[in-house]
């Protein structure tokens, strides 16, 4: 077992342990922040498949992570008021189905901004990415339906087939498998024929294409996989929060998911799980002692985009090899 | 005579004022290796790049294999058969020496949206790609990253690649530069047996390397190309004795 095996180890069985313990002790809000950190992680996750393995930085991944959340927010709203959704089709408040909805809705609505973006690279391609994720937000805010500016409450959790998704417990256990699986299914793609040719894609496009491989293609489908991944994330948040609101789709949103991987170690498997644990770590630590925290963030972000550029994790485990 | 794999058309390109491609037209033929020769800034280079599809012709065709690719993207053409070098080395630098070559074969095998198979246990790549590192004597470093290598081991990995897409043509783009003199003589040697298995439009600066390779051989001048034929006949030619090979020759 290399290093960054025996690190990604502990950091599962650390984010698994202390909840546990917490919950033990009977400490639910610990409970409720893990399951921040496992949501949020897992949102960085999907980003980090286009930012990490394929050199993408989008700046509009809030607007997947946001319709996840109002995908969430609508079915159970509609569900609860007993009102079908469009046309008779009815709503639902089972998650299976919920995720569903809200993984194919958010890779439908990233393939044709990625379909755009990706026409251009750079800080383009940043802009691009920001300016379809703010119109997302504009739109949401003045939409009268779904709480506008206010957003949408939930007076419950959405259920999961035999798990009483009220009790925080159950609920982080449901969101700390969801990550794992997606973490699998992450390393997975990552070693196939499809991960080859995305790394290969962020390393040298020119390269790809010279022995046949059209880059696009190749980002088109990863932008829009990492979109369904951040769209999950973004449902399990809402049922986290009970709530989904514009703030989900704000700028600030997408930056936050940046700095988690830039924190954690970009492009590796559990660098988002280490960025989302030092980020809600001093969300709420140095939080408690000053509103300033970002302030404190910021300055570590500095000292690890200076001198640490793998992250956490490429301080924890040193370089990643390819074979 | 047999049909030109590759037939260049009346090529035009230019920069601003500056005609790059001025009207070239050129054909390789099958078991030819044809070399493209011409004093720095002649347009060698943006000649491939066309050729490739890196860079747009203004006007003129390209035929290969008796189709029109003018309107084809760098990647299709690749698709079709057209592999090749660039001048700079141009590689995944962070993938070993082997993945490298494993992407050219999973490209020549047609679909890379394949998303659970694991690249490095499926012997579909790792084995022709170890059997091109072998052909061109670089099996030794397989897994070495494409950064860590010398420069004359890209220079071989970039022919690996190319060997790995099976092509119809190559296109090389000063395979030897920077090679050392040993370096170029076994290069020289391999490329000789290529001939066979795909024609090659061979740009080079060295002159034993061209004159023990070439079929063919077209002087290009500013964008023009002045003179072509054999070894011979451009050795004995006085246009090109002037312009390019200096009384020497």
């Amino acid at each position: 077992m290399n290093r960054e095996t025996t690190v990604n180890l502990l950091l599962a069985l650390l984010l698994l342990g202390a909840p546990l313990v917490a919950a033990g002790m009977g400490e639910p809000f610990y409970v409720t922040l893990a399951t921040r950190v496992v949501v949020l992680a897992l949102a960085a996750v999907g980003l980090n498949l286009a930012l990490g393995l394929g050199g993408l930085l989008s700046f509009g991944h809030a607007a997947f992570f946001g319709l996840g959340g109002y995908v969430a927010g609508i079915l159970a709203t509609h569900a609860f008021n007993a009102e079908p959704l469009v046309a008779g089709i009815p709503a639902t408040t089972s998650m299976p189905l919920i995720w569903i909805t809200a993984v194919v809705v958010a890779g439908f609505v990233a393939l044709p901004i990625g379909a755009i973006s990706l026409r251009t690279t750079g800080v383009y391609f940043i802009m691009i990415t920001l300016a379809f994720a703010q119109m997302i937000y504009y739109f949401a805010i003045s939409w009268p339906a779904y709480g506008g500016e206010d957003g949408l409450s939930m007076s419950m959790r959405n259920a999961f087939p035999g798990v009483n998704t009220a009790k925080p417990l159950p609920y982080f256990l449901i969101c700390y498998a969801a990550l794992m699986a997606t973490l699998l299914l992450f390393r997975v793609v990552e070693g196939s024929r499809f991960g080859s040719a995305l790394q290969a894609a962020r390393q040298n496009g020119t390269r790809l294409a010279a022995v046949g491989i059209e880059p696009f293609n190749i980002r088109l489908v990863a932008f829009a996989v990492s979109a369904m991944i951040t769209g999950f994330a973004g449902a399990l948040y809402a049922d986290l929060n009970r709530f989904v609101g514009p703030s989900m789709l704000s700028w600030h949103m997408s930056g936050e998911l940046i700095v988690l991987i830039i924190l954690g170690g970009k492009g590796r498997l559990f660098g988002p799980v280490a960025g989302a644990m030092i980020f809600v770590f001093f969300e709420y630590v140095l939080g408690g002692i000053t509103e300033r925290w970002q302030f404190f963030l910021g300055l570590i972000l500095l000292g690890i985009v200076l001198f640490a550029r793998g992250g956490l994790l490429g301080l924890l485990s040193g370089k990643p090899r390819h074979v | 005579m047999s049909e030109p794999v590759l037939e260049i058309r009346d090529l035009r390109k230019s920069f601003g004022a500056l005609k790059a491609t001025d009207g070239v037209s050129l054909e390789l033929r099958p078991g030819q290796i044809h070399a493209l020769i011409g004093p720095n800034g002649a347009g060698k280079s943006t000649l491939i790049h066309q050729i490739a599809g890196s860079l747009k012709a203004d006007s003129g065709t390209i035929r290969f294999l008796g189709q029109d690719i003018g309107g084809l993207d760098m990647a299709a053409r690749a698709r079709l058969g057209l592999a090749r070098s660039f001048q700079i080395s141009s590689l995944a630098q962070e993938f070993s020496a082997l993945r490298n070559v494993m992407l050219a074969v999973q490209a020549s095998h047609g679909s890379s949206f394949r998303f659970f198979r694991q690249v490095v246990d499926d012997k579909e790549l790792t084995e022709p790609a170890m059997a091109m590192l072998e052909r061109v004597g670089l099996a030794a470093r397989a897994h070495i990253p494409a950064a860590e290598l010398s420069h004359g081991e890209r220079r071989q990995l970039e022919i690996a690649i190319a060997l790995a897409l099976s092509p119809k043509a190559f296109l090389f783009d000063e395979p030897m530069a920077g090679m050392g003199p040993e370096g170029s003589k076994r290069l020289t040697s391999f490329l000789d047996g290529l001939r066979h298995e795909a024609p090659m439009l061979l740009v080079e600066h060295d002159m034993d390397a061209v004159f023990a390779l070439a079929d063919r051989i077209s002087v290009l001048v500013y964008g023009r190309i002045i003179a072509t034929g054999t070894v011979d006949e451009i050795r004995s030619d006085p246009d090109v004795r002037r312009a390019y090979l200096g009384e020497a020759a």
